[in-house]
């Protein structure tokens, strides 16, 4: 008999993760949290496994009196202590289980302290994001970060030659590849939350209480003003999201894309980007495309009717299925520890024949469901973050790395998913572990594949 | 940056303290919880009964809450077990909106009942987390009934994240562990027995340890909690002696044991020859009546000092006159760490924990050298400008302090409770004088910024 009731081996994370995660990706700001000690430390320990960098996040550090007579008096201090130590120019605060139990109204704290510090003039700018871990999961955090980091600094005005990227929770290489890719293309542009240089970068001679790089608060708040906004995430729904609001409040039309993993995801990104720019795509890319083109050629055998269990955050999932689609393997079973109830739509629009195909998708599952799956389905390969380790070595499958977090292998915050570059390395990954397996369980030992 | 200046928070002054020939008596205000606004490297109450518990390996743990708490949990150690490996999933009642508004109970109840019939466990540990405390759910009553209806314990762990400290957390967690002891049956027990408390078998060390007691002819009742075993704990007050390691988690227990059963404890460390050695020493005394016991600690010491001396040795000469930085969890551990650095040439300029009190500040003062810094519940800002202005080669800590130790090019140990390694016992200290050789003397340094090295 197996428990349904309570969630075992969860395949998902709290809503404050994600938005500690995006706030990393503003310039000089630090996450704060309004909640327990626990709360910041896991999530400093969890963040720090999987991107190998120093985290700090700030807590308001919840005792008893905080909870019985809530969180403003502790908020205030908080501030005011992270605000002496670390000197931001920003801080991203979010709330937590606690902090949203007993109800605290944060933005009202945060006028009143404006207010007892002579004005925000005189202080970091403060970004507020509600991030109740009883809803939704660390996703949601993410965006909901982003979109608030938007609501507060962006402002409107005169259209610039400028275009918003919002990438969504990506890995440090893929945000460096897309800003490579923007700069190409001779396009000013505004990409948030880059944490690719706060989350991998080199060695300090010194302390950084607040490591270098991130979006700049200016550029944040040009986003208003910019002459369009792109926004990656199949799920992400306008209301919810940061390009949503720049369209509403200040008429920036919003290009909401699949995460740009394949060759026709990344066709359509570098499309739009072409249409945007009225220019070519740079020979650079079209070389990178034949490159991956001929690959799916060279490699196409391997992995043709190959069966993959596939798993991670909602968009993640849709966008590699859609992409082992185009070369030939069948994600027997997408799963998401998410539930935003759009996931099958999204797959479907994208995969139209997934039910002859025998493509199941479920959502807000956790592992013990997905391993349940894989007894029946009898996959080749699991695709997924490396908690699904457990899995994969219970029922000898080989497991293939990517996205968030990768706990057990070294360098996952250098992996590339997107766009034609990161669509090779996946690529490659793939059938070499294909390659692999046979190779292991062939008796003959060849030294040729 | 400006790393000279950097200012300690108001209210972190007495938490930080710098040994001066002719300073002023040791007076580090710690027992405190930690500021708000600050970025402590301590956890919560949770944390504090997760960890105690945690090897527990034939009950399982379920938390009560939100995923977070549950999530980042999941098989985060390094405690294995000789038989069931309960402890290594996650289970959670992962709150939502509605059960927050509308309680918990209900979800939980069929939770422990669904899971109980699937894993056939011996016990089950309910850890409550922080919104528990506020929507009052009445856990108790649940643990009993459903205790009632599986005929196994079921045991509440108050460990709401914010009520206290992670200290609080030990102490939910021993009186966990006080219900369940007392209920087995003594008989057989020999008059030459021990408990071994606060060791957590990371890497198999509660076996090592296990093993040099038994060579002397002594019983082990129960691991408390490594390699956990609920029958073990049940019976572990049949012990004559309780042998206490990580005085913070477990002191409440052993005081607890010795009030209810006339159990006593004895203090010890497995870090270190020196420290683990008086361990088996410590334990012999206790039985007079068999000097044998004695005779045969004597020999396990010869024998495994002899067997890595000549090593140890080798790296005393690499590492001969550098300096290491130590900040982690228990003060206990921190003593233990500055002998068996000492062993290996290495002075240490930086001691620190994130939950010692005021006499182990002042054991810890006594023990270190001139100029050495002693802070209590640091952060990375202050632990990076002490390392800098100290020029340590090394930093002993847990996962949130290794990235600050590799960012600034200093070599670094993990001595939290992720390690595969074991540190533990004679063989301990030569894997941990191989893991410092290996990290300090490894030539990735020489491009550092802090050796000046620039293209």
């Amino acid at each position: 008999m197996t428990a349904k009731t309570a969630t075992q081996n969860a395949c998902k994370l709290c809503n404050p993760l994600g938005a500690c995660l995006a706030f990393r990706g503003i310039e000089q700001c630090v996450p704060f949290l309004h909640g327990s000690q626990g709360c910041a430390t896991y999530i400093r320990r969890y963040l720090i496994s999987h991107y190998k960098e120093p985290i700090d996040i700030a807590s308001s550090n919840f005792n008893e009196e905080t909870a019985v007579f809530g969180g403003s008096h502790n908020l205030k201090l908080g501030l005011k202590n992270v605000s002496q130590q670390y000197n931001p120019r920003v801080i991203g605060i979010a709330t937590t289980c606690l902090s949203e139990t007993i109800g605290d109204d944060v933005p009202m704290i945060l006028r009143e302290y404006e207010a007892l510090m002579g004005g925000a003039a005189n202080l970091p700018v403060m970004i507020f994001a509600s991030t109740p871990s009883y809803s939704g999961t660390h996703i949601d955090g993410f965006h909901a970060a982003v979109r608030s980091a938007v609501k507060t600094l962006a402002v409107g005005g005169a259209k610039k030659n400028l275009v918003n990227l919002f990438s969504g929770m990506i890995s440090p290489a893929d945000i460096r590849y897309l800003k490579e890719i923007l700069t190409d293309f001779g396009m000013p542009f505004m990409l948030l939350p880059d944490y690719s240089q706060t989350l991998d970068g080199g060695p300090w001679g010194e302390y950084h209480r607040i490591p270098p790089g991130g979006t700049s608060t200016s550029a944040i708040a040009d986003s208003g003003c910019a002459s369009a906004s792109i926004e990656f995430g199949s799920t992400l729904e306008a209301a919810k999201s940061a390009a949503g609001y720049l369209e509403a409040q200040f008429g920036v039309p919003r290009h909401h894309l699949p995460l740009p993993i394949g060759i026709k995801a990344s066709d359509r990104f570098l499309a739009l980007l072409e249409e945007l720019t009225e220019m070519q795509m740079p020979e650079k890319y079209e070389d990178e495309r034949r490159r991956l083109v001929d690959a799916y050629s060279d490699g196409h055998k391997y992995v043709f009717g190959q069966k993959a269990i596939l798993y991670g955050e909602e968009d993640l999932v849709i966008s590699v299925a859609a992409f082992l689609r185009e070369i030939g393997v069948v994600p027997v079973l997408c799963a998401s520890g998410g539930k935003s109830g759009l996931m099958k739509q999204r797959l479907q629009e994208l995969i139209p024949d997934m039910e002859e195909q025998g493509i199941e998708v479920r959502h807000g599952v956790d592992f013990v469901d997905i391993e349940h799956e894989a007894e029946r389905l009898k996959p080749d390969f699991l695709l997924g973050n490396s908690k699904g380790f457990t899995m994969s070595k219970k029922h000898d499958l080989p497991l293939i790395r990517i996205g968030f977090p990768i706990h057990d292998r070294f360098g996952g915050q250098r992996l590339h998913h997107l766009g034609y570059r990161g669509t090779q390395e996946l690529f490659d990954r793939i059938v070499n572990t294909v390659i692999e397996e046979r190779q292991k369980s062939s008796p003959i030992g060849y030294t040729y594949m | 940056m400006d790393t000279q200046n950097i200012s300690l928070l108001e209210g972190r002054e007495k938490q930080v303290y710098e040994k001066r020939a002719g300073g002023a008596e040791v007076d580090i205000a710690c027992d405190k919880t930690s500021l708000s606004g600050s970025v402590s490297q301590r956890a919560c109450v949770f944390c504090g009964s997760r960890v105690v518990l945690y090897p527990v390996a034939d009950a399982i743990h379920i938390v009560h809450g939100p995923i977070g708490c549950a999530a980042y949990t999941w098989d985060i150690r390094g405690a294995v077990s000789s038989g069931p490996e309960l402890h290594r999933l996650s289970f959670s009642t992962d709150l939502q909106e509605m059960d927050v508004i509308y309680g918990g109970e209900k979800k939980l109840y069929k939770s422990l009942i669904e899971l109980i019939d699937q894993y056939q466990p011996n016990a089950a540990f309910i850890y409550s987390t922080c919104i528990i405390g506020l929507i009052g759910d009445d856990i108790e009553a649940v643990c009993k009934k459903v205790a009632k209806e599986k005929g196994i314990p079921v045991l509440p762990v108050h460990s709401e994240g914010f009520k206290g400290t992670k200290k609080d957390g030990y102490k939910a967690a021993c009186h966990a562990l006080m219900t369940l002891i007392g209920q087995g049956s003594t008989e057989g027990i020999s008059k030459y027995s021990i408990n071994i408390l606060g060791e957590f078998n990371l890497a198999g060390e509660a076996w090592i340890i296990r093993e040099y007691y038994e060579k002397m002819g002594i019983e082990v009742v129960a691991t408390m909690t490594g390699d956990g075993r609920i029958d073990a704990i049940r019976r572990s007050h049949g012990a004559t002696l309780n042998v206490v390691q990580c005085s913070g988690s477990m002191t409440t227990l052993a005081k607890d044991m010795e009030e209810k059963y006339g159990i006593p404890f004895i203090r010890v460390s497995y870090f270190g020859f020196e420290d683990m050695s008086k361990s088996l020493y410590d334990v012999a005394q206790h039985f007079p009546d068999r000097p044998d016991i004695m005779e045969k600690a004597k020999e396990i010491v010869r024998d495994e000092i002899r067997k890595y001396y000549p090593e140890m040795q080798k790296f005393k000469a690499a590492l001969a006159g550098k300096k290491a930085a130590i900040y982690v969890g228990g003060a206990f551990k921190t003593f233990s760490l500055i002998k068996a650095l000492r062993t290996i040439g290495m002075s240490v300029v930086l001691a620190g924990s994130q939950t010692g009190n005021k006499d182990d500040y002042r054991a810890l003062k006594e023990m270190c050298d001139e100029g050495t810094v002693i802070v209590d519940d640091s952060n990375p800002v202050e632990l990076s400008k002490f390392i800098l202005e100290k020029e340590a080669d090394l930093l002993i800590g847990g996962v949130k302090e290794r990235p600050i130790a590799f960012k600034l090019g200093v070599g670094f140990c993990d001595h939290n409770h992720e390690r595969k390694i074991p540190l533990a016992g004679f063989i301990g200290m030569y894997y941990f004088a191989k893991e410092v050789y290996e990290s300090v003397m490894s030539p990735v340094w020489q491009f550092a910024p802090r050796k000046g090295g620039k293209r």
